[in-house]
């Protein structure tokens, strides 16, 4: 055994890695498109329109791409709401639930008080969505923490329960018009959209501010929060202790116990963070995009969060990403039912893309395995 | 170039790097037909990694390898069972839930249609069973049997295969001195039907009662083939080492001091809720060694575990420097410098997807200087990482790399080193050489000395009568969870304690 340069193989294997990771993402989604094709002429229509207008529009333009992104910022949430225990060994399946009691609980602060100014009722609309989706992580953390009760059962089982007391009984326990929702929110509880910064003070001043002047825009506050998000975490993950030792438990329960980590302390502090992570996306929902809470309005978001975060690899950075990329499947899909496509092709798409990334994600562990046989075990 | 002799695998110069290390450099190694070759060299010597080149787990990126004469490129370990190559690992993988039967058939079932024909099944393991003297129990689970019996299923599994040449990845380390009596006469008998074996041992006495032939790797060369009648342990050891290797521990009488832990008659049960610790009562002073000698599997392990957080005491009272810690967290007793070295090194003691770095603050990540609040200081982390690896020998090419990428006795000295350097009041010590090399034990056991002249109070658990008897000053005998008879460092007769840990002192002691 003789040592050969060290650092800098380390460096390079890592950096090889992170291509490796990137290439499989583009590959898995191009075999989706290809497949995707199949479908589109069985429907009659020409792939390669429908595949312009899925360019077109996503990020056809500077206003689709600023859609995309608006679209992405709630998946990149439910995408961290499964990351983060996951890095813990659990699998949280509740993002779906977690967003809607988020939402509901930022919705009804955002009703309910009136009178505030912005800078307390924002906030306190947020912090009250966090609050809720941080409970609804709570309860599986705990039930698995001391119960040893399967995360995957009791977030799928508080899924259903969220749907229940928030879209049946909240909604038309405080609705007031014939619509599926609640009241909406207040001036003040508004998270600031892109298109009103240019008017803003102070931030008005911010050179090229207008570019985000587009009428109609929807993109707000939340996609900022969402980057934020994703610097703190990654820093949270790999930089301090409650990182540390999620990883520890996570890879090795037994070592983590054996170096006075409490698994349980560690699974449900995980789980509590994912609800209020999934939590956000809700108050996004409901104070920038709707401005209210209203049935529908999940959209799903917390399962394509699971596709996300598979997608970026469980890391912070690859979430934002695969988000991104998500919600231009989304935005785009708008424009290819705008061509004519049927909106089933496009649903199926989008969910070819998800089959493959997760398919995909198998062969690329048995190809590494390979790979690796050549290096390392 | 084979053919007219009698080897049956040729290994010619074979190298594999990894990034960073030449694990193996321009390898030979020659194996006879129906000898038992032993593969000894020092931790990270390369010997792992050439029968993973072997077995088709690993490319080498040179080397030329014959079996029976013919040139073969190994791909996987596939190609090496239809072959007739069959590996042990060091660490099983046999499936906990499954059967004997169930696990040996496993890929490769004998079928009846569609269905698999588990009485041919059980017949065939017993045919080889018996052939063999392979005991093993075909209905029972896994989880319930002890290591020495899932072994020989690991054993048989691969002569199911057809193996003709067995590879054995230091099978004795886990083994009770029983149960690697046991184990040798297996190999005889295998040996006897015409197998070849290679067997790789840190225990050079294990190499002089049972192999007919040794290599010996040393930084990934190979630097010697001898017969094992021509040379002494201390050769061996020399040439794997380059250097004389003291057997012997020096070491002055000890100074005992004040009592730092105190047990009081505790009780603890194991996984399956039985009694494994039945009223174990015993002291340990600064700067003294307290070695529990016994045969594996008589409570040692709960009674580890009870003292260091990780198993509640039912009955029963624990103290330390006069307080009461019973059932206090693991995290309290390591905050009140209490150090631990884990019998199960890959299950307890490393995170082995962290870096050597974060290893090595494993338990003490929370403690300044390498945390502030949450706030971990990854650079004086490396610094610490990269001053154990120097002081304590760790064969590795950067703290960033993974553990599971170290040998098995590097990973070892990687717990060690962070117990250590945390300079504990008590430290519990349990089989702190297992899997290590004869330099590397010299190494560990000076430090253990060391430590306790510096005033530490030392626990000492390990299935090696031999480590107990040279290291401690005190001895008391483990026997199914009680301690059976105690002997001070002079009165301490190995044949005495012999009998005692196989029971047969029991009778006497009630008796008085
Ligand atoms: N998968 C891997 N990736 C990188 N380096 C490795 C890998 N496996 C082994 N090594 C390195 O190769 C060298 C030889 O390791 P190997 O496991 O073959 O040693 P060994 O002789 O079996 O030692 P031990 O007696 O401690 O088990 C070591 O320096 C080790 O760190
Ligand atoms: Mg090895």
């Amino acid at each position: 055994m003789s040592d050969l340069q060290t650092t800098k193989t380390d460096t390079g294997s890592k950096f090889i890695n992170l291509l490796i990771e990137l290439g499989f993402a583009l590959f898995s989604i191009l075999v989706a498109l290809l497949v995707g094709t199949v479908f589109i002429l069985l429907a009659g229509e020409s792939p390669l329109d429908a595949y312009h207008a899925l360019y077109i529009g996503s990020i056809g333009s500077w206003r689709e791409f600023l859609n995309t992104l608006w679209r992405a910022t709630p998946l990149i949430f439910t995408g961290f709401a499964l990351a983060l225990p996951f890095k813990a060994g659990l699998f949280n399946i509740g993002g779906e639930g977690q967003l809607l009691v988020g939402g509901f609980a930022a919705g009804f602060v955002g009703f309910y008080f009136t009178g505030l100014p912005s800078i307390i009722h924002v906030p306190l609309a947020i912090l009250a969505a966090m609050a809720a989706g941080a409970i609804w992580g709570l309860i599986p953390g705990l039930l698995k923490a001391y119960k040893g009760a399967h995360e995957v059962i009791t977030t799928i089982m508080l899924n259903y329960i969220a749907i229940q007391l928030t879209i049946r009984y909240g909604i038309d326990r405080f609705r007031t018009g014939g619509r599926q929702a609640l009241p909406t929110i207040e001036e003040s509880a508004r998270l600031v959209r892109f298109v009103d910064m240019a008017e803003m003070p102070i931030i008005g001043q911010i050179p090229l501010i207008d570019v985000f002047a587009l009428p109609g825009l929807r993109l707000h506050l939340n996609f900022i929060l969402a980057l934020i998000s994703a610097a703190v975490l990654w820093y949270l993950l790999f930089k301090t202790t409650v990182g540390y030792e999620i990883r520890a438990v996570g890879f090795n329960s037994s070592a983590a116990e054996y170096g006075g980590i409490s698994s349980s302390k560690t699974i449900i502090l995980s789980m509590v963070i994912a609800g209020a992570l999934a939590g956000l996306a809700g108050a996004g929902e409901a104070l920038g995009t709707h401005h209210t809470f209203m049935s529908g309005m999940d959209a799903d978001l917390g399962f394509t969060g699971i596709a996300v975060a598979l997608l970026g690899r469980n890391h912070p950075f690859g979430i934002v990403l695969a988000g991104i990329l998500f919600g231009g499947l989304t935005q785009g899909g708008l424009e290819m039912q705008f061509v004519g496509i049927p909106s089933e092709i496009v649903t199926i798409i989008q969910a070819l893309v998800i089959f493959f990334v997760a398919g995909l994600q198998m062969l690329k562990w048995f190809l590494l395995k390979r790979r690796e046989k050549g290096e390392t075990e | 170039m084979s053919g007219e002799n009698n080897y049956l695998l040729e290994m010619r110069g074979i190298t594999k790097i990894f990034p960073g290390v030449k694990a193996n450099d321009n390898v030979d190694l020659l194996v006879k037909k129906g000898e038992i070759h032993a593969l000894v060299g020092e931790n990270g010597a390369g010997k792992t990694t050439l029968m993973k080149v072997l077995y088709g787990l690993y490319d080498s990126d040179a080397g030329e390898i014959f079996y029976d004469g013919e040139k073969i490129n190994m791909t996987d370990p596939q190609q090496a069972i239809n072959l007739g190559i069959g590996m042990v690992h060091q660490h099983f993988k046999l499936i906990d839930t499954l059967t004997v039967t169930e696990n040996i058939i496993l890929g490769a079932e004998p079928r009846q249609g569609l269905a698999i024909n588990y009485d041919r099944a059980r017949e065939q393991v017993e045919e080889i069973s018996k052939k063999y003297g392979l005991k093993v129990d075909p209905d029972a689970k896994i989880q319930d049997i002890s290591v020495g019996m899932q072994q020989r299923v690991e054993i048989i599994k691969i002569l199911y295969r057809g193996a003709d040449l067995l590879i054995f990845d230091e099978p004795t380390a886990v083994l009770t001195p029983q149960e690697i009596d046991e184990l040798f006469e297996i190999f005889n008998s295998l040996r006897e039907q015409g197998k070849t074996l290679i067997f790789i041992t840190h225990k050079l006495k294990e190499v002089k009662t049972i192999s007919d032939r040794i290599t010996v790797l040393r930084d990934g060369k190979s630097v010697d083939c001898v017969e094992t009648s021509s040379v002494t342990e201390k050769d061996v050891a020399e040439l794997m080492v380059g250097r004389e290797v003291l057997f012997r521990v020096e070491k002055d009488k000890a100074k005992p001091g004040k009592e730092v832990l105190q047990v009081k008659n505790i009780h603890v049960r194991d996984n399956r809720g039985l009694k494994t610790v039945n009223g174990i009562s015993l002291n340990v002073k600064e700067g003294e060694i307290y070695g529990i000698a016994g045969v594996e599997g008589n409570g040692q392990t709960e009674l580890v575990e009870a003292l260091t957080g990780l198993r509640p005491v039912e009955e029963g009272q624990v103290f330390y420097q006069g307080e009461d810690i019973t059932n206090l967290s693991a995290r309290k007793l390591k905050d009140r410098k209490i150090g631990h070295i884990p019998e199960d090194r890959l299950r307890r003691g490393l995170v082995t997807n962290f870096t050597l770095s974060e290893n090595f603050i494993l338990g003490f990540h929370h403690q300044s200087p390498y945390s502030r609040s949450i706030f971990m200081d990854y650079k004086e982390i490396e610094e610490h990482a990269k001053s154990l690896i120097g002081d304590f020998d760790v064969r590795t090419s950067s703290h960033n790399n993974l553990a599971s990428k170290l040998s098995g006795g590097n990973q070892q000295k990687v717990i060690i080193a962070r117990e250590f350097i945390q300079e504990p009041k008590l430290l519990i010590a349990s089989q702190p050489t297992r899997g290590v090399d004869v330099g590397s034990i010299e190494f560990i056991h000076k430090q253990l000395i060391n430590k306790r002249d510096e005033g530490t109070a030392i626990l000492l658990v390990s299935a090696e009568l031999n480590e107990i008897l040279s290291l401690s000053d005190r001895i008391g005998v483990i026997y199914e969870g009680e301690i059976v008879d105690t002997f001070t460092a002079e009165e301490a007769d190995e044949r005495e304690i012999g009998r005692l840990m196989t029971g047969s002192g029991k009778e006497v002691k009630t008796g008085e």
